[in-house]
Formats: structure tokens, C-alpha cells, sequence
């Protein structure tokens, strides 16, 4: 077997609270990206998708404690912190935050703001960085000219591509997309995953797209993991997350979704996901479950496989538990 | 699904709204010509009561200048607007208060929307107050536990004297439509009532409005998300450029479009099952300045079928050969 891309393992994230309490926000993530590979992180807000992949950027602030491991291609990066991380930051893993397209400094030019990272890392400068900003603004379908434009002067979708661009300004391996097309209209969308989708096949650059919303990981991507209050729920391809959840949450996330074309009833998850500031006591998911029996109150279901390359974490995949109750 | 010949609730027609754009010092001085975007350039529909009609559209299409113009926050240029028959584009002051206990609207951002200084109670109350409604005091209470309880909050001794930070974001929004419903208004408008929600709680509140809009009010619900107003709505107007280029029953404008800018954004919607044979027919470039509509079809330049035809011709919504008599095109090829 070869060695993934990128593997996370047993990623927890806790946050200090005022109180002198703790936020478990990430609770023993793993995931492993391979290289050219689309994986789609869903969840809904507060679920700790975007605290994941900040984690393994090495971009969580001071309050945020991390344990586990990121290893890109054997090498544990996490492992001495920021001197471990920062080598591998934008260069190997870079990232288009939520919200990128509206965080450019307003009074530089687009092309000064992709040159930046290249110069900062010492992958290109002087006029051979200008050249390569150009190339990298034409690749995202903007002219290399506008490089001379101030952010003002760009649609919200040629920001996005813009934003895209400056992520892969130092030739990233991988790319976590935070929510990248959640403020765009549909077509602007449409544009930008298909942009997305292109530059995985043609530089084998391997993508993370982080979004709330399972069509479009259903659309984009091969693989899905599903997270719940700060830990994967079900992981598989998208194709095995639609037709054979084995998670409720899943099942139930999907059937919340309205599809264009089918006229099934939407339904409503009743409740709230958990707060995380305190110990949980046996599945998160259980209060909300329209599946919940016995053993969920009380036993947390561990994430384990239920057939090749897909697992879930819940009790109803054990016949053992099933039985019993 | 206009009862029965009656007056519809809400008759919209021609109706065209325009903002002036700032010329600055400068160009005030050097006699710049002024500049005004049509936000809402010759909109006509009608909405009966028990019914829910979706204007859908990408951001900058008018759907929400639409809204705003139809309940007088901001004023038509021309037009009319009429409501249970009485024509209200130039009604002002009391007629205008008057009418405004009949027609709400419900915000997109529950977040923002409600006071964090007020109890849900106060929140739910001021309508009451601002209209000088509801009664005694004790008579105001019994309104604000029916308005609650209407929208989904039960019982609501639970809920009465919460601040909004104690409240989900679903609470949140069903507080805000509680606020609505007190004045037992007969049209509600939703600015895209479930955009800032998370996808396992937002069909709670768009059940919540089809059981109103079964309960006989009228709801004019403005959303960008084409899936949920062909589960919810019983029409669609689908808005482009401050027109709306289709019109007709839910299922069959995305069953059957007809304005090749429709078949595009149904084209793209991305779908659950990863299966799905998906040929999305992605549209270049984002819709254009409506500083400067594009002349004849203001869809044209964009349009995968355009003829030249098509630069000279302002198409007028019909009803396009081969579709139902409810279901009308703003296209010359349609």
C-alpha cells in the first residue's frame, strides 16, 4: 500500500473558554487525502469542519490546544509545531479561507497580493513572480493584464478566482476550499467548481472542499466524510453517502436537502446539535436520532468500518448491539 | 390559483424602480450625465390568497427590490401595485399604516433581526403597540401566545421571556415570524427565510409557511435557491435582470423550462445523488451592470441561443408554443 498524500490522525482540538473551561471542538479526527484526490468535509456550523483544516494549516490562534497527527508523505508536521508546520505551509498545503474573496488589502493590486506569497517563501520573484501570477490568473480564467487591478474592481466571482490564485501562488500539493462557493450566486458557483474540478485533474493537486452543503460535494467530489458535533460521523465515497448512509445523520442530512428533481418530502432534523463544552455521554447524535435505541444513551459508537474504503459510527452497524437490545 | 375569479391579493403590473447613482462633486460640476439603475424594469404578476409564489434570481435580478417596492419601503417609479383591489403605488401616510398591518415581511437574518434587548415577548408585542392593536394589555398577551404558537413555538410560556441569544437560530426565525403574524396579516413576504439557517432546520420554518399559505395567507417568498421554491411554492417567477423573462406552476417551470436562462439554472443546481447525469451548462460571466441593460433581449448577450434577431426584439412574457395556458416566456425562440 502506498503512503497517503496527506494523512490526519486522531486530531483533537480543544479551545480555552474565559471561564477556564474547555471546548472540545475536534474530537479524534482522521482522514487521509490522496494526491489528485477530492475529498469533501460536510457538516453543519459549529460541527469543527473549518477548525479541522485549520488545524492542519497550523492557523489556530493561541486559546486552541492540538493533539494528534498531520503527516504529509510520512512526515509528522504537527509534530514541533509552528517550526514543523510553517516549511509546509502554502508550499506543500494552502487554503482559500471563507470569506477570501472579500479579505484582500484593498489598496494593492491583485497582482502584488499573489507575488507576496511567492516572495515571502522564496519560490519566485522579481519579474519571473510577476510572470508567474499572470500565468496563475489566466489558469483561474482572469486576463494576466488585470493583475494591475485593485480588488474593487473585480466581480465577487473573479475575487474568488483571484483568491484561488493566491492560494496557489507557491504550487500547493493540496488545496482546503473553506466554504468556497457559499456567498455566490449559482452560476458564479457552477463556474467556480468547475474551475476547482479542473485544476485537481490537471495539476494532480489534491483537494479538501469544506461546505455545508451536500450537493455539491455529492457533485464535486469522490470521497465524503460527514462530521457531528466535532468528530466524522460516516466516511465513504459520495456515491456509498447517498445510496447506502449508514450513519442517521447522514441519511436524515440528505433527506433536509430539497433536490431540484424529486419531490420527496423534505424533512426537518428536530433540535440542536450539542455544546461542546462538556463531556458527552454516549452517541451526540441520539437526541436528534429518528433511529436511537438502547444502547445510544449510555455507549458512544466508535467510527469503524461497515465494508471497504466507508465507516460510520454508529451502533445500528453492530448486530452484536442489535441483537442485544 | 386565484380563487375562483376573485380579486387576487396582490396585483403587480408594470412596475419599474429606479435608483439614481451618485455623480459625485466632480461630476455634478463637469454636467455628468445622470446615471440610474433599473432595479425593477416592468414587473407584472399577481398572488391569490393561499398561495406561495417564489421570485427566484441571482443576486442584483430586482427580487428583492420587487418586495421592497410592493410594500412601499422604497417608492415605484412607475406602475401600479393593488392590493385586495385598492390601488396602493401612490397611497401615503394613514392609508399606507393601515395597510401595512396587512402586508409583513420576514427577514433573511434572525441574527440581526430581532432586538437582543428584547424579551420575545416584547418583540412579539410591538406591532400591537406600533399599530395601537390587540387590546388590554391581558387581550395583547392572549395575541402574542396565538402568534407563538402559530409559528411553531410550544407551548409558549417556554419561549415568552427568552432573549434571542437563548434561542436556535430556527427559534430565532419563528420568533420573528410570530412578530408577523400578530397583526394576522393576509400577505407575507419572505426575504430568503431560510438562507442563514442550517440545511437540518430549514425545512422546520418552510413547513411552517406552507401550513400559513394553507391557512390562507399569501406568500411572496424571494430566494436564490431554485430547489426550495420548487418544493415549496406553487409558482415560479424567475427574475433576470429586473424582469421577470418565466413565470408558471412550481414543478413545471423546472420540469419544463422555457427561457434558456431558466434551463441554465436549473442546469447547474448541484444534485444529492452523485449518479445524476449532469450536463451543466454554465452561463460566462456574471449578469451585467443594469446601469447599462443590454439592448433588445437583455439576456442576449449571454444566451447560448441568441440570434440577431434577438439584439433588436424587447421580448414580452407569452405563453410559448407547446406550454400550458399558466405558464408564460420572456423569449422570442421560447
Amino acid at each position: 500500500m502506498t503512503v497517503p498524500l496527506l494523512q490526519v490522525e486522531d486530531l483533537n482540538v480543544w479551545f480555552d473558554l474565559e471561564d477556564g473551561r474547555e471546548l472540545h471542538a475536534v474530537q479524534g479526527v482522521s482522514l487521509g487525502l490522496d494526491e489528485g484526490e477530492r475529498v469533501g468535509l460536510v457538516g453543519e456550523s459549529g460541527c469543527g469542519k473549518t477548525t479541522t483544516i485549520l488545524a492542519v494549516m497550523g492557523l489556530l490562534p493561541p486559546s486552541a490546544s492540538v493533539g494528534g497527527r498531520v503527516v504529509l508523505e510520512g512526515e509528522d508536521i504537527l509534530f514541533q509545531g509552528e517550526d514543523s508546520v510553517s516549511p509546509h505551509r502554502w508550499v506543500d498545503i494552502a487554503m482559500v479561507f471563507q470569506g477570501a474573496m472579500n479579505a484582500f488589502n484593498p489598496v494593492k493590486t491583485i497582482g502584488d497580493q499573489i507575488v507576496e506569497p511567492m516572495e515571502l517563501h522564496g519560490t519566485a520573484s522579481g519579474r519571473l513572480a510577476r510572470r508567474q501570477a499572470g500565468e496563475l490568473l489566466e489558469r483561474v480564467g482572469i486576463p494576466a493584464a488585470r493583475a494591475r487591478s485593485y480588488p474593487h474592481q473585480f466581480s465577487g466571482g473573479m475575487r474568488q478566482r483571484a483568491a484561488i490564485a493566491m492560494a496557489l501562488a507557491c504550487k500547493p500539493r493540496i488545496l482546503l476550499a473553506d466554504e468556497p462557493t457559499t456567498a455566490l450566486d449559482v452560476m458564479v458557483q457552477a463556474q467556480i467548481l468547475q474551475l476547482l474540478v479542473g485544476l485537481a485533474d490537471d495539476f494532480g493537486l489534491a483537494l479538501v472542499l469544506v461546505t455545508h452543503d451536500l450537493p455539491v460535494v455529492a457533485q464535486v467530489c469522490e470521497r465524503g466524510a460527514v462530521m457531528y458535533a466535532g468528530e466524522i460521523v460516516e466516511a465513504g465515497s459520495t456515491d456509498t453517502l447517498y445510496h447506502d448512509p449508514r450513519h442517521p445523520y447522514t441519511r436524515l442530512l440528505f433527506s433536509a436537502t430539497p433536490d431540484l428533481h424529486e419531490e420527496s418530502d423534505v424533512v426537518f432534523i428536530p433540535g440542536t446539535p450539542p455544546r461542546l463544552d462538556h463531556e458527552l455521554v454516549g452517541c451526540p447524535f441520539a437526541p436528534r436520532c429518528d433511529r436511537v435505541f438502547a444502547p445510544c444513551a449510555s455507549l458512544k459508537p466508535r467510527l469503524v468500518p461497515t465494508a471497504p474504503d466507508h465507516s460510520a459510527a454508529c451502533h445500528l452497524n453492530d448486530p452484536a448491539m442489535r441483537a442485544a437490545s | 390559483m386565484t380563487t375562483n375569479g376573485a380579486t387576487p391579493l396582490l396585483e403587480v403590473e408594470d412596475l419599474v424602480t429606479r435608483f439614481s447613482v451618485p455623480r459625485g462633486l466632480v461630476g455634478t460640476l463637469s454636467g455628468r450625465p445622470k446615471l440610474a439603475v433599473k432595479a425593477v424594469d416592468g414587473v407584472t404578476f399577481s398572488l391569490g390568497q393561499g398561495e406561495m409564489l417564489a421570485l427566484v434570481g441571482e443576486s442584483g435580478s430586482g427580487k428583492t427590490t420587487t418586495a421592497q417596492t410592493i410594500l412601499r419601503l422604497v417608492d415605484a417609479e412607475s406602475g401600479t401595485i393593488r392590493f385586495q383591489g385598492e390601488d396602493i403605488s401612490k397611497a401615503s401616510g394613514k392609508t399606507m399604516r393601515a395597510l401595512r398591518r396587512h402586508a409583513q415581511l420576514i427577514f433573511q437574518d434572525p441574527y440581526e433581526s430581532l432586538d437582543p434587548r428584547f424579551r420575545v415577548r416584547a418583540t412579539v408585542e410591538e406591532p400591537l403597540l406600533v399599530h395601537g392593536e390587540g387590546g388590554s394589555s391581558s387581550e395583547r398577551e392572549q395575541h402574542i401566545r396565538d402568534a407563538l404558537a402559530r409559528a411553531g413555538l410550544n407551548p409558549p410560556e417556554l419561549f415568552l421571556d427568552r432573549y434571542p441569544h437563548e434561542l436556535s437560530g430556527g427559534q430565532r426565525q419563528r420568533v420573528a415570524i410570530a412578530a408577523s403574524l400578530v397583526l394576522d396579516p393576509e400577505l407575507l413576504v419572505a426575504d430568503e427565510p431560510v438562507s442563514m439557517l442550517d440545511v437540518s432546520i430549514r425545512a422546520g420554518i418552510l413547513t411552517l409557511l406552507d401550513e400559513l399559505r394553507r391557512s390562507g395567507l399569501g406568500i411572496l417568498m424571494i430566494t436564490h435557491d431554485l430547489s426550495t421554491a420548487a418544493h415549496y411554492a406553487d409558482r415560479i417567477a424567475v427574475m433576470y435582470l429586473g424582469r421577470i423573462v418565466e413565470e408558471g406552476p412550481a414543478r413545471e417551470v423546472v420540469q419544463n423550462p422555457k427561457h434558456p436562462y431558466t434551463k441554465a439554472l436549473i442546469s447547474v443546481v448541484p444534485q444529492r445523488d452523485p449518479r445524476a447525469a449532469v450536463k451543466p451548462q454554465i452561463l460566462t460571466g456574471e449578469t451585467p451592470n443594469p446601469i447599462a441593460i443590454p439592448a433588445g433581449c437583455r439576456f442576449n448577450p449571454r444566451c447560448p441561443i441568441a440570434i440577431p434577431e434577438c439584439r433588436a426584439t424587447d421580448p414580452e412574457l407569452r405563453v410559448p408554443a407547446g406550454a400550458r395556458a399558466d405558464h408564460r416566456a420572456a423569449c422570442i425562440r421560447a
